[in-house]
């Protein structure tokens, strides 16, 4: 499947939003701090920022209200409905914690919730469609939930190191999310190569029964809408080796750093030390989760290819 | 609405395509992108037309298949291999996911024939319903950005302005080897379901459960080339007449 930018962006900001609104929502961060301020600020810039991203894509995004009508049947509808609503109570919480130095209760719930369910429903989009067998694993939503909370945490490490909460309890969090991610990743990435392909030439054409099927002449020379949208390889030996390289810069790295920026906000307290090491733990993570993403689409075949011998 | 209708509908107007007949001369490509860019919806746009890299919205497209007997390596290790041409357009599934997936409504299966259409005036062009389709039916329109389709020729079927022979899905009116037929496969007694039970027509990909309306007609068994060719002068057993006295003479030189 092609790679596209604006929906690898989409996925990793608004799952950063959401993993953060999500620790916010809960109240694990003191509402009177200036970091905890910043930190709504940055969840709902993150969480708005990707949803305008994931417009991009669109042939005709001024009709794009249009989506919301379909929640009944079509998971991209109901991301776009739960995305609206959780919008409200975390706009809710972050007016009473900006202004009021209060953390609600109820409406922090609420947008952790919401905000997480929306994570789901973004995952099911791609988990639900029977043409990528890579994506229709049941570890799918898992994979998007642990990594938006391991994004969320390690930049609310940022914001705890800045005086925002208990460096060490975001801290921990952000490593065990990050491990966790990682874990149900590569259970994801093995279990989906070890598949037995769903469709083959064969079925596709049904001329199993008189022999092997192989392309012989594509309809067209050129390349055309699925071939470019559905056909997107990547070689085998570089895909394993970029797998690593996210590994080590959204898993290693930043769990390490997350470590490190814990130890010198303990030892120091608040100051540049802890907060250099948070920040590159962040953008680190961030490249990581950008290469994962990437590797998401690149990595999974399309049944239609079947008939265009890919 | 992007719900299927939760009934059977109670016509399956759709196509049966025969792979045995089929030549591959791609007529019903060009018929299908003349009629469909003047007729429903936005028009089918081409880019870079008149250069290097040319691409453009197409419903139908023809593949051509090398089928290899089991067992073969490479052609002719085991037996012939045969070509097979094959044309691909929108299947009309009963059991649609391109439908379910369509977050504006803009994507339908009609509840009275079962075509599957998309509302242009509602579709933004996000492309789920594409992704979720595994036989490559839908494209979407690089120039309008709305996803187009094979409408089934909606605006020829039911159109009492042109003759009534005209009355079919351009690329079936237009298949000059008659490989395409287009009928109601609800109707065990109309000429296309007949022609699936006699030829055993089959479902592409079942194991995607779309439960597809389309259904193709496999190519009949062949005689291998080497069995039919005739040893040339290798005797003369069959001769009479002038023929056989000519034999006899020229044996005896």
């Amino acid at each position: 499947m092609h790679p596209a930018l604006s929906i690898i962006v989409f996925t990793t900001l608004s799952g950063m939003g959401y993993g953060l609104a999500a620790l916010l929502g809960l109240g694990l961060f003191d509402p009177a701090a200036l970091a905890t301020k910043i930190g709504y600020v940055l969840a709902l810039a993150l969480i708005a920022g990707g949803l305008v991203s994931s417009t991009l894509h669109l042939g005709n995004p001024q009709r794009a209200w249009r989506a919301l009508s379909q929640w009944r049947t079509s998971w991209l509808s109901r991301e776009g409905v739960l995305a609206i609503l959780a919008f409200i109570p975390l706009t809710i919480c972050a007016y009473a914690a900006i202004f009021h130095d209060r953390h609600l209760i109820l409406p922090g719930l609420a947008a952790a919730g919401l905000g997480l369910v929306t994570v789901y429903c973004t995952a099911m989009i791609y988990g639900s469609l029977k043409t990528v067998q890579l994506w229709s694993q049941r570890l799918t939503p898992v994979t998007y939930l642990l990594f938006a909370l391991a994004s969320g945490a390690t930049l609310g490490t940022l914001l705890a190191v800045s005086g925002a909460a208990q460096p060490w309890l975001i801290a921990f969090l952000a490593v065990s999310f990050t491990v966790a991610a990682w874990l149900a990743k590569r259970r994801w990435r093995n279990d989906g190569k070890a598949l037995a392909p769903l469709s083959t030439p064969e079925t596709a054409t049904g001329l199993g029964s008189i022999g092997r099927v192989r392309l012989f002449e594509r309809p067209h020379i050129n390349d055309n809408y699925l071939t470019r949208e559905m056909g997107f390889q990547v070689a085998r030996k570089h895909a394993d080796k970029l797998f690593g390289i996210a590994i080590l810069l959204g898993g290693l790295i930043p769990a390490a750093l997350v470590v490190v920026a814990a130890l010198a906000a303990g030892a120091m307290g608040p100051g540049l030390t802890a907060f250099l090491a948070a920040f590159l733990a962040v953008l680190s993570h961030y490249a990581g989760v950008f290469v994962e993403r990437w590797l998401f689409f690149a990595e999974a075949r399309h049944a239609v290819m079947n008939y265009y011998g890919r | 609405m992007t719900s299927l209708p939760s009934l059977p509908t109670p016509k399956k107007l759709g196509l049966v395509i025969d792979l045995d007949v089929c030549v591959g001369c791609h007529a019903c490509v060009i018929s299908c992108k003349e009629w469909n860019t003047g007729g429903y919806g936005a028009a089918l746009s081409d880019q870079d037309p008149y250069g290097a890299d040319v691409s453009g919205t197409f419903l139908n497209r023809i593949h051509s298949f090398e089928v290899l007997p089991e067992g073969a390596e490479k052609i002719g290790e085991t037996g012939d291999a045969r070509i097979v041409h094959f044309p691909k357009s929108c299947l009309h599934c009963e059991d649609a996911p391109c439908v379910t997936v369509c977050p504006t409504g803009a994507s339908y299966k009609r509840s009275d024939d079962g075509i599957v259409l998309v509302d242009e005036d509602m579709c933004i062009g996000c492309g789920l319903c594409a992704w979720a389709c595994p036989y490559g039916a839908r494209e979407m329109d690089l120039a309008a950005g709305v996803m187009k389709k094979c409408t089934l020729c909606v605006d020829r079927i039911y159109n009492e302005t042109i003759a009534e022979i005209d009355r079919v899905p351009s690329c079936v009116r237009t298949c000059p080897a008659n490989a395409r037929h287009y009928g109601d496969l609800a109707d065990p007694q109309s000429h296309v379901s007949k022609m699936v039970a006699a030829r055993d027509g089959f479902d592409l990909m079942p194991e995607q459960g779309t439960k597809p309306v389309n259904k193709y007609l496999p190519p009949r068994a062949r005689t291998a080339l080497a069995e039919s060719a005739i040893p040339l002068a290798e005797n003369s057993a069959g001769a009479s007449g002038f023929f056989a006295w000519l034999d006899g003479m020229l044996e005896r030189i």
